[in-house]
């Protein structure tokens, strides 16, 4: 059975002179005649699904819309065209250290942090020891979030985010934190994960990693879907493509 | 709905929470300063207001601590409130929640500093030989309508914060005429009659009114008024609604 299932998804993506200007800029734009919105398509035409224990790999350069499809697929954007149906709850990390707030505390930020990935106050409870010992951050529970270097902030976010069960776990750029020990660790926990038995979207730069972790992929250029299936023949076109482009 | 509720419990207690922390930056003296600043407020404007209206305005510092009380709440609310979208911008484009919880929570945190300020007001009413009456209880229906109205209006500016930054100073601009026009000060029987009934198209003053006819005068307002407030609140919360529901996935282009 089918956990995800993405189907002819498009957004259109919205940028131009509304951000950041006042009332007073808006109006003068407008009767100038000086307003632009570029709109474009951040996404084309992308279909795809998961069955239950798939990790995906989403690879592809800058600008080619994964951070786009990830937020429709975690339901914070809403597709212009097409539709995501899911099956259970998603745990999306996008852009780990963000959201965090600097004068909390180590362990209050864990808790928000939990709570707006949908865990409940008695899970927190029973979990909080074991995220912090994972993290490695037994000594700074009580400090102040803005004392932590960004490395810590990395791993305290994805301890929270791993230490959960969810059906369907989407992690953005996440494998890239901490340093080398670290890595190992949250790449063995990722494997842990995936064999539980859930469903993990991965985004990386690291073709390396996608290669060693992801029975699918899915490579986006530019918008379009260019390939999904099986790993290794695809990320084999994307080093060559990559390759290309260099030269 | 109520699974709604439990869902999004755990995170609403722990966003109120960071709010109170973050506003009284774990001090005592936090506490006390949201309590003293509308005492303040009140200190000047008997000071100043005394010789002008108080002469014939009897319990002239009750008549001028309704007023106070029921301004500064919305005041309040309402400029937290305006920042409560943006200022969680990094958590909603990030995270799929309700984006209203950031508003609620601090208007539980609005909320509180006004139950301080009104047992204060209490104790002021004692001091000016107030009597109390069991009319009083009917206090809360101005309470309740206030909270929603307040939630209204916070739905609303938030909103346009998001689009229009330089709505802060507008507003700014905004609610000193509003205050101006609510009658806190000054009593507002010099006016002739067709006056003194546009004061009631200020939802402010209304309530303001229900503090002073009940606590005052001990006369209870008619059911017009009340349906009034009722109207008032209608308003501010459907456009509001409409607002949030409308922008729901299209407020993160414009942060």
């Amino acid at each position: 059975m089918d956990v995800l299932e993405v189907k002819n998804l498009s957004i259109r993506y919205m940028t131009g002179d509304f951000k950041d200007i006042g009332l007073k800029e808006y109006v003068v734009r407008k009767l100038k005649h000086n307003y632009h919105i570029q709109e474009f398509w951040a996404d084309k035409d992308i279909t795809f699904s998961l069955e239950k224990g798939d990790m995906l790999g989403i690879i592809g350069t800058n600008g080619a819309g994964k951070s786009t499809l990830l937020k429709a697929i975690s339901g914070i954007m809403e597709p212009t065209k097409g539709w995501v149906k899911r099956e259970g709850n998603i745990s999306a990390l996008l852009e780990l250290a963000s959201g965090f707030d600097k004068d909390l505390t180590v362990k209050e930020n864990a808790y928000l942090r939990g709570a707006m990935l949908g865990y409940t106050r008695k899970f927190m409870d029973e979990t909080y020891s074991k995220i912090i010992e994972f993290a490695e951050l037994e000594d700074f529970q009580d400090r102040p979030f803005k004392q932590l270097s960004s490395g810590m902030k990395s791993r305290l976010a994805f301890s929270i985010a791993s230490l959960v069960q969810p059906d369907i776990l989407i992690l953005d750029e996440v494998l890239s934190v901490g340093d080398g020990a670290f890595r190992k660790k949250s790449e063995a926990k990722m494997r842990e994960i995936i064999q539980s038995g859930a469903t993990t979207i991965l985004v990386s730069h690291s073709v390396q990693q996608v290669r060693e972790l992801c029975n699918k992929v899915l490579w986006l250029n530019r918008g379009s879907q260019v390939a999904f299936g099986e790993t290794q023949g695809i990320c084999d076109r994307y080093e060559k493509f990559l390759q290309k482009r260099i030269e | 709905m109520i699974e709604k509720v439990k869902r999004y419990k755990f995170l609403f207690e722990e966003l109120v929470k960071r709010d109170f922390k973050k506003k009284y930056k774990r001090t005592i003296l936090g506490m006390a300063w949201s309590i003293l600043s509308p005492l303040l407020t009140l200190l000047v404007m008997k000071l100043v207001f005394t010789q002008f209206f108080g002469r014939n305005t009897p319990h002239y510092t009750t008549y001028l601590f309704c007023g106070n009380l029921v301004f500064s709440y919305f005041k309040e609310s309402s400029d937290q409130g305006m920042q409560s979208l943006m200022g969680n911008a990094a958590i909603f484009t990030k995270v799929n929640i309700p984006k209203y919880l950031f508003l609620f929570s601090k208007n539980v945190q609005t909320l509180i500093n006004f139950g301080l300020t009104l047992c204060v007001f209490f104790l002021f009413c004692i001091l000016d030989h107030i009597t109390f009456t069991w009319k009083f209880i009917l206090l809360l229906y101005p309470i309740c309508c206030l909270v929603l109205f307040n939630i209204g209006v916070g739905l609303i500016l938030s909103a346009l914060f998001v689009f229009f930054r330089d709505i802060q100073y507008l507003w700014s601009v905004f609610t000193m005429l509003l205050m101006y026009m609510s009658a806190i000060f000054y009593t507002i029987d010099r006016y002739d009659h067709i006056v003194q009934n546009l004061f009631l198209l200020n939802p402010i003053y209304l309530y303001i009114r229900y503090f002073r006819k009940i606590v005052i005068e001990s006369t209870i307002p008619t059911i017009w008024f009340h349906l009034l407030m009722i109207v008032d609140i209608i308003l501010v919360l459907g456009l509001g609604c409409w607002m949030y529901k409308k922008y729901n996935t299209k407020f993160l282009y414009y942060v």
